[in-house]
């Protein structure tokens, strides 16, 4: 008999065991998951595309690792990635993502040993499609982020959901910061719910419309958007990584961010 | 002691890395748009995967799916008009505003939206349900439509073509595929051809179908007004009205109003446009929506 005369409720907070003893026995389930946190976030110009990710890498609320990369170069060489043209980013269970990057690196390699030349941007998006949708009985725990240069020189991007579902787009957020970052390009970038001043009163105001943004506004808005996310986000931190890809090739850089 | 030499003449970590054929597969370039399928090693995979990534029975699944939302589509005097929203949804997150729902089926090169406004001979699929396998089986069925092509030197018929889809839903059935799409298309055996296919198996001929969860939103606007002999215009007009409205009421349809009208000799695309604009014109220059204030 308890307090009150009442039964305690199995949620309210007990000095006790957690569990009463004649609790059901706990399944285990199959459960090949871990959330390994952190964020991606790609944004595309007219001749570059810039993909940037965090580099902490946490499970629950341990943070094992300050330096984990979340973006990849594809089909270049192993160490150094020289000769890479496409890169991608990949965000959810880390151990998914490494092994769907290595599968892509293979195909886009294997590619241009039998064709004789690189693998489209375009080719690659589709591809990478089938290959998350290969395991859509038992999927890649991932959101990828894939970008490059198009046929015409334009930056590229493309993001998937963990099944394969894929779509171009000017700029992506992923990872669990998606949420908080998402909006903040949506008005930064596509120049969502912004006006031109004097343009007309009340509904007649005609919204801003979107352009192609030069290469250092974009650096800063993907610094900003990450410096921000670091101090709302606890999975989010200790290292940003960005991969710029232009006609000249890839280049990376790292700054550091908060260690908190 | 056959068994014996057997047993020791194998190296002995041989089978724990890729196989042969593994290794090739994984090396394939070609996408094997195909049937092979890795399967979780458990005892029963499906209501795994539901665990996974069913968020309607499981809200905290780890893995949420982008899906699609209101599509329609219907037969009338000029045609097949095809329109839908654009919004992906995974759980409450808005995944997408700017989603293309209507696939283009059925060419050598698929169509893809061309600058000028000359139709473009094939099928059109919509897609609602799991956006990724929408996506992989509407693919799966230009590849089957191409091959047709190539090999009886004419177009596939929307019937023909949509019992290929029906076919290979039934075979996945229970699996946890989910879509709900509709095939139009126009060929000289049948005319205008209007089919809705699901993941259950079901293959429905018909004149008029709205898919989605913003289905019953559209159906009333659609059932309202239509009639067999609208005009081209008219009838564009309604398929976009009935967006708009599915759209206004159902939160899970929202974005951009994707609009396609099916002809003799090939589907024509009518613009991907913002509903806010329209929304607001419609109320302001025709009176409707008069349940929303335009006060500022």
């Amino acid at each position: 008999m308890s307090l009150m005369g009442q039964q305690p409720h199995s949620e309210a907070i007990g000095y006790s065991f957690p569990q009463s003893t004649n609790a059901p026995i706990k399944e285990h389930s199959f459960y090949p998951y871990t959330d390994n946190g952190g964020s991606t976030l790609g944004i595309t110009g007219a001749d570059f595309a810039i993909l940037a990710g965090d580099t902490r890498s946490v499970a629950g609320y341990n943070i094992n690792s300050r330096y984990a990369p979340k973006v990849f170069k594809i089909g270049g060489d192993d160490e150094t990635g020289d000769g890479a043209h496409i890169i991608l980013s990949v965000v959810g269970f880390a151990a998914d993502g490494q092994a769907l990057k290595e599968r892509l690196d293979a195909v886009v390699k294997m590619y241009k040993y039998q064709h004789g030349k690189p693998m489209s941007v375009r080719a690659c998006a589709q591809r990478l499609s089938t290959i998350l949708y290969q395991k859509r009985f038992f999927p890649y725990y991932v959101h990828a982020i894939l970008a490059g240069l198009d046929e015409e020189g334009k930056g590229a991007l493309y993001s998937y959901d963990p099944v394969g579902s894929y779509e171009r787009e000017q700029c992506r957020a992923a990872g669990s910061a998606a949420s908080l970052i998402m909006p903040f390009l949506d008005n930064q970038v596509n120049f969502k719910n912004q006006y031109i001043p004097g343009s007309g009163e009340g509904h007649a105001l005609e919204s801003k419309k979107p352009e192609p943004l030069p290469r250092e506004t974009v650096e800063q808005i993907v610094r900003d958007a990450f410096t921000s996310a670091v101090e709302r986000h606890i999975e989010v931190g200790d290292g940003l990584q960005l991969m710029v890809i232009t006609e000249k090739g890839i280049e990376e850089i790292y700054t550091p961010l908060k260690k908190d | 002691m056959d068994k014996l030499v057997a047993q020791y003449s194998r190296a002995p970590h041989q089978n724990e890395f890729y196989s042969e054929q593994e290794q090739h597969d994984l090396t394939e370039s070609l996408p094997p748009i195909s049937l092979k399928f890795n399967l979780p090693p458990v005892d029963n995979s499906r209501s795994w995967l539901r665990a996974m990534t069913d968020d309607h029975s499981n809200p905290s699944c780890p893995i949420k799916l982008a899906h699609g939302t209101t599509t329609l589509a219907f037969r009338f005097q000029g045609g097949i008009i095809v329109a839908t929203d654009s919004r992906a949804t995974a759980g409450n997150w808005i995944a997408s505003q700017t989603v293309k729902k209507v696939i283009p089926v059925s060419r050598l090169s698929r169509g893809e939206d061309k600058e000028n406004n000359a139709p473009v001979p094939g099928l059109l699929g919509t897609m609602a349900g799991g956006a990724a396998d929408c996506q992989y089986w509407l693919r799966y069925l230009s590849q089957q439509c191409t091959l047709h092509e190539i090999r009886h030197k004419r177009r596939i018929t929307v019937a023909a073509a949509s019992k290929i889809l029906a076919n290979l839903t039934y075979a996945y059935k229970g699996y946890g595929l989910s879509m709900g799409t509709m095939l139009a298309g126009m060929t000289p055996q049948e005319g205008p051809a209007l089919y809705y296919i699901d993941s259950d198996g079901t293959r429905l001929p018909g004149n008029l179908f709205c898919v989605g969860s913003g289905q019953t939103f559209a159906y009333g606007v659609l059932d309202a007004n239509y009639r067999y002999d609208l005009t081209e215009e008219e009838a564009l007009e309604l398929g976009r009205r009935s967006i708009l409205a599915a759209m206004h009421r159902d939160a899970y349809s929202g974005g951009y109003i994707n609009l396609y009208h099916v002809k003799e000799e090939g589907w024509v695309h009518h613009g991907f446009n913002d509903m806010n604009p329209l929304f607001w014109k419609t109320k302001l220059e025709k009176g409707e929506f008069s349940n929303v204030t335009s006060e500022l």
